[in-house]
């Protein structure tokens, strides 16, 4: 009886939290679900697709799969400095593996559903659109991305 | 054993293995038709590929049983567990012929004939249940066979397992109330082959020497291949750092243990198309023998390879659609006599890749498929209205044959005929992403082409780099390399800013990868350093793509490109390389498109608002000026080459200007009584050759190189001027090139020449010559017609099959291939157009060659000599087939 209350606690528990790969792009810290996550790597080759979208740095091999490079900074409207240093968080997306270039990779972190808060309405509009509520954590914002709207980009014509 | 006879152990027992397992399902939900339709066409092939083999006892149980099945699918016999088992009870008996056979080579001695009448009494709903509920009965006459010594040793044993099992389950043994008739007709021998039940030795052993592998399985370890070479060239970089460690040595190995590995998998996906043909000349030739026909079977490209699964699932589509070309398409000697064709059909195979897919065609030159049968079987089946098919045209209403149950022999033969196939063909092929398209023409064949994603193909690319990217050219779009640089004999020129390519009698318009993917650098560095010019052709067009750097070839698995990159149309895939880099496989076709755009965004050409019609009808015109200052063009084709001569090197011959030009004197003709000869300084001189002759054409300046579409105004009435367009924008007369060049020779036009047109009023031309086509095109489109061309006489038949009807058709005589002659006759033996208006077109206009010209079809017979009034005379016969008026008799 009791081992029953304790099991339906914890699943009470499990299903008001979510996990979330955090990484950092100019600055801010971005989440995406954990599950949405399939793999996080440093890119040595990533092969430019010329005349394709601002948004795709290039293309990698990962693991004998070809994957496509999204440059965030870009994606997220932000200026492209140069070259730049960066790591890979591979997500999936209706069955085909993009990969997001950031600055940087954070923790896991797993965070209270109800903690969760609506963008602020002065968010710029196009992050307003790829962002799924923020979180406080650690005393920084932590805006989530929707990774199906992040992936809807238009190739240029 | 021949290797036929092994793969049809071995592929037969896997149908038979299938057959079981649909059967089962079958019993359970009888109303599903595809279940059953699956069932029958395994049953079918089994029995096709028997009489193919001359094996008489399988085919006749198969038959039996596919006879029971049809009733099923006709919905005339109720589907009873009784008659499940009876069928099963067939498969059974294949199986266990097929397992002698897997010993001796060759089928067993045995009678069938009491599987065999239970068979057809079922087919003809007389089988009492119980006969059929009772698949076991023979067992009863088991005992006097196992005395038999005349029997086979396998069925020795067999039967010994039977014994061990009858002793076990008595109740087997009992004996049913099996057909009477039949079981007279039973001699001991026969009954021990009947009484064999499937067996361990009945699983040909043949089964086993390959084996099945999910491509999952296949795919899983390519990609654990490509992670293996990744961490090989890893440990080798590591290697050269460090010179002279004793990891060398493994390393090697290990190294090329790799290559072979990854050699291995690729390998083991990819067949040649050939092996799924290999079966094909011996079904032919002994379907041929069956039906006392003449056949010969062509088969082009058997070399091309294909993904191993998409070999799979085409091969048998494409066994049956060489079966019924062989047994519907090609007709009897007598027929074909009859007929005015060569006694022998010819069935034609082709692979090919073109354009990023896999191409087959199966073609072949027999009667041509039924429409009056067709559209009688489509009413007769409820597939269509009286009324639809009266709206519908012989093309729509051929594709019936590809409705389910559809077939339109007049008799079932023991190969096809019983509306297994053009369904199941389209099916399978539809599954893996292709196309199967069909044309017909009454009389002269059927054709099928069916295209096949090249997505799970492999293909051989050429490497090339620009701005330090490399990129993959599929060969197959590479015609030519060409080295360029300010020294070498070719170089790349600029008209205005388009880049051009003087190469041999053409010039060639170039497009710059670097420029055409914004990967631009300083443009006159670029120029100074050594290119190449990839030549690539797509369809007809010729461009020259300018590189930095051209590597080896390297086979490559395409893959399709990420759904965010498909809008970019430069690319037809990408790869990853043996090194393990990805690189990006360029589609010669998308570059040709997105070049045009390009010069279009340049702003000098206007709108090309279609750009799939841009493609058809665009030409490049050389646009260059005269004394008057006005623009004049010629279509880019027509030129062979630009040059800028010495005026001190140009001579004046006898009232002629000429110069001597490689190795030859060239005459030069002034655009126009206006031209000023320069005594100092250059001359600019249009260069057009055909034929091994070359003539000048002395203008002021050459300006630009444009594309536009070839909208010609109106026609002109002065000399050397074919009409007027609108060419980027502005109005510019189109020279008559013909004109100048009879200035220049007179007998230019013997040279043999093919051209065909066709057009709003549409017009065929068929001739060899390009120069002629280029020449007599323009003239026809300046009279509104509307102007398809074809290079010989084959290629016109084929075309007049593929499109809209033609109102006339232009032809030369003499041709590769197929001649004017032959064609013409060709043309006139099809019913639909026997009324088209031909006419022939020859530097040979004799007395006989327009007797001969006339018998073979032709109603007029022009002369190409006559190039002054070549165009009038066109016109005229052109004007009267537009009106339909009696034809002119005099040449």
């Amino acid at each position: 009886m009791l081992q029953t209350a304790q099991t339906a606690a914890v699943a009470r528990h499990e299903a008001s939290t979510q996990s979330f790969v955090t990484f950092e792009v100019a600055g801010q810290l971005f989440g995406v679900p954990v599950m949405k996550v399939q793999d996080i790597l440093t890119p040595d080759a990533i092969a430019p697709v010329p005349g394709g979208p601002a948004e795709v740095r290039g293309l990698i091999n990962l693991r004998g799969r070809i994957v496509t490079v999204i440059d965030l900074r870009k994606r997220l409207g932000l200026r492209y400095e140069g070259e730049r240093k960066g790591m890979c968080v591979t997500v999936e997306n209706e069955g085909e593996s993009y990969t997001l270039f950031v600055d940087g990779v954070g923790d896991v972190v797993t965070l209270q559903s109800d903690a969760r808060e609506d963008s602020p309405t002065t968010l710029d509009p196009l992050w307003k659109e790829l962002s799924d509520g923020v979180f406080r954590v650690d005393g920084r914002l932590l805006l989530i991305l929707d990774v199906g709207r992040l992936l809807a980009i238009r190739s240029k014509q | 054993m021949d290797d036929l006879l092994q793969e049809f152990l071995t592929e037969t027992n896997e149908s038979l293995a299938t057959l079981d397992v649909e059967l089962v399902r079958f019993e359970r939900e009888p109303r599903d038709a595809k279940i059953l339709g699956n069932i029958f066409r395994l049953m079918h092939t089994i029995k096709g590929t028997c009489g193919f083999l001359g094996l008489p006892r399988l085919e006749s149980v198969a038959h039996a049983g596919e006879n029971v099945l049809g009733k099923f699918r006709d919905g005339e016999l109720e589907v009873t567990p009784g008659a499940v088992t009876l069928i099963l009870k067939a498969i059974d008996r294949i199986r266990q012929i097929l397992g002698a056979m897997e010993q001796t080579g060759a089928e067993p001695e045995g009678d069938d004939s009491a599987l065999k009448a239970e068979l057809n009494a079922m087919a003809a709903g007389e089988a009492a249940p119980q006969a059929a509920a009772e698949p076991e009965a023979q067992p009863a006459f088991q005992s006097p066979s196992l005395d038999d010594e005349g029997g086979f040793p396998v069925a020795a044993e067999l039967l010994a397992e039977i014994a061990e099992a009858l002793d076990k389950d008595p109740s087997l043994a009992t004996p049913a109330p099996a057909v009477p008739e039949a079981k007279k007709a039973e001699t001991p021998k026969a009954a021990v082959a009947e009484a064999a039940p499937p067996s361990a030795a009945g699983e040909s052993s043949a089964a086993q020497s390959s084996i099945r592998v999910n491509v999952d399985v296949i795919e899983n370890l390519m990609t654990l291949i490509s992670e293996l070479v990744l961490t090989r060239n890893q440990l080798l970089q590591l290697q050269r750092v460090q010179k002279g460690n004793e990891f060398k040595v493994p390393l090697q190995r290990l190294s090329h243990i790799t290559s072979d590995l990854q050699d291995g998998v690729t390998r083991m996906r990819m067949q040649p198309i050939g092996n799924a043909w290999a079966k094909l000349p011996r079904i032919v030739r002994d379907l041929a023998v069956e039906t006392k026909k003449r056949i010969e079977l062509v088969m082009l490209g058997a070399d091309t390879e294909l993904d191993r699964q998409v070999l799979e699932i085409i091969k048998d589509p494409l066994t049956h659609m060489v079966r019924n070309s062989a047994d519907h398409g090609i007709e009897s000697v007598a027929d074909r006599l009859a007929a005015g064709k060569p006694e022998a059909g010819t069935i034609t195979l082709k692979a090919y890749h073109e354009s990023g897919h896999i191409f087959i065609r199966i073609s072949d030159d027999g009667k041509g498929l039924n429409v009056e049968a067709i559209r009688r079987k489509a009413i007769a089946s409820g597939l269509v209205t009286e009324p639809e098919l009266a709206t519908m045209s012989e093309q729509q209403i051929i594709q019936f044959i590809f409705r389910a149950g559809f077939s339109t022999a007049e008799k079932v033969t023991s190969v096809s005929g019983r509306g297994v196939g053009m369904d199941v063909v389209r099916t399978n092929i539809e599954r893996i992403g292709g196309a199967i398209e069909m044309s017909s023409v009454a009389g002269q064949g059927t054709t099928f082409l069916i295209k096949i994603p090249l997505t799970l193909a492999i293909v051989s690319a050429l490497i090339v780099e620009a701005s330090g990217q490399r990129f993959a050219i599929p060969q197959i779009n590479v015609t030519e390399l060409v080295g360029v640089s300010d020294r070498s004999e070719v170089s790349i020129q600029r008209i205005n800013t388009a880049p051009v390519l003087r190469l041999r009698d053409r010039l060639l318009p170039l497009v710059s990868l670097r420029g055409l993917l914004n990967v631009a650098e300083d443009e006159e560095k670029a120029a100074r350093t050594t290119n190449y010019v990839v030549v690539a052709q797509v369809g007809s067009a010729k461009f020259g793509i300018i590189v930095d750097r051209v590597f080896d070839t390297e086979e490559i698995v395409v893959k399709p490109v990420a759904p965010i990159l498909r809008g970019t149309p430069f690319y037809a895939g990408n790869t990853i390389l043996g090194d393990g880099s990805v690189i990006l496989i360029l589609d010669p076709n998308g570059i040709a498109q997105a070049a045009k755009q390009q010069t279009a965004d340049d702003g000098r050409a206007d709108v090309h608002a279609n750009a799939q019609d841009a493609i058809k009808d665009e030409t490049s015109f050389l646009l260059f000026s005269t004394r008057g200052n006005e623009l004049k063009a010629v279509p880019l084709e027509l030129v062979a080459r630009l040059e800028d001569l010495d005026a001190t090197s140009i001579e004046h011959v006898g009232g002629r200007h000429v110069v001597q030009y490689r190795d030859h004197l060239m005459p030069l003709v002034p655009f126009d009584d206006l031209h000023e000869w320069p005594t100092s300084g250059k001359q600019a001189v249009l260069v057009f050759s055909d034929h091994g002759r070359s003539m000048g054409l002395a203008v002021d300046e050459v300006v630009d190189i444009v594309r536009d579409r070839m909208a010609i105004e109106l026609s002109s009435e002065r000399t050397g001027v074919l009409g007027s367009a609108i060419i980027a924008g502005k109005a510019t007369d189109i020279v008559n090139i013909g004109h100048y060049l009879t200035l220049a020779f007179s007998n230019w036009f013997d040279g043999a020449i093919e051209a065909q047109f066709t057009a709003q009023r549409r017009a065929l031309v068929v001739d060899d010559s390009a120069f002629f086509r280029n020449l007599i095109v323009p003239q026809l489109r300046a009279a509104k017609w509307n102007v398809t061309s074809a290079v010989n006489g084959a290629d016109a038949l084929r075309i007049m099959e593929a499109e809209k009807p033609f109102d006339i058709v232009i032809s030369d005589i003499e041709m590769p291939e197929m001649g004017g002659l032959d064609f013409a006759q060709a043309v006139r033996r099809d019913s639909r157009f026997q009324a088209l208006p031909m006419i022939a077109l020859s530097s040979h206009a004799n007395a006989d060659d327009v007797e001969q010209g006339r018998a073979a079809g032709f109603n007029d017979y022009l002369s190409k000599a006559d190039q002054p009034r070549l165009a009038e005379n066109l016109a005229r016969a052109m004007e009267a087939a537009s009106h339909g008026r009696q034809w002119r008799n005099a040449s």
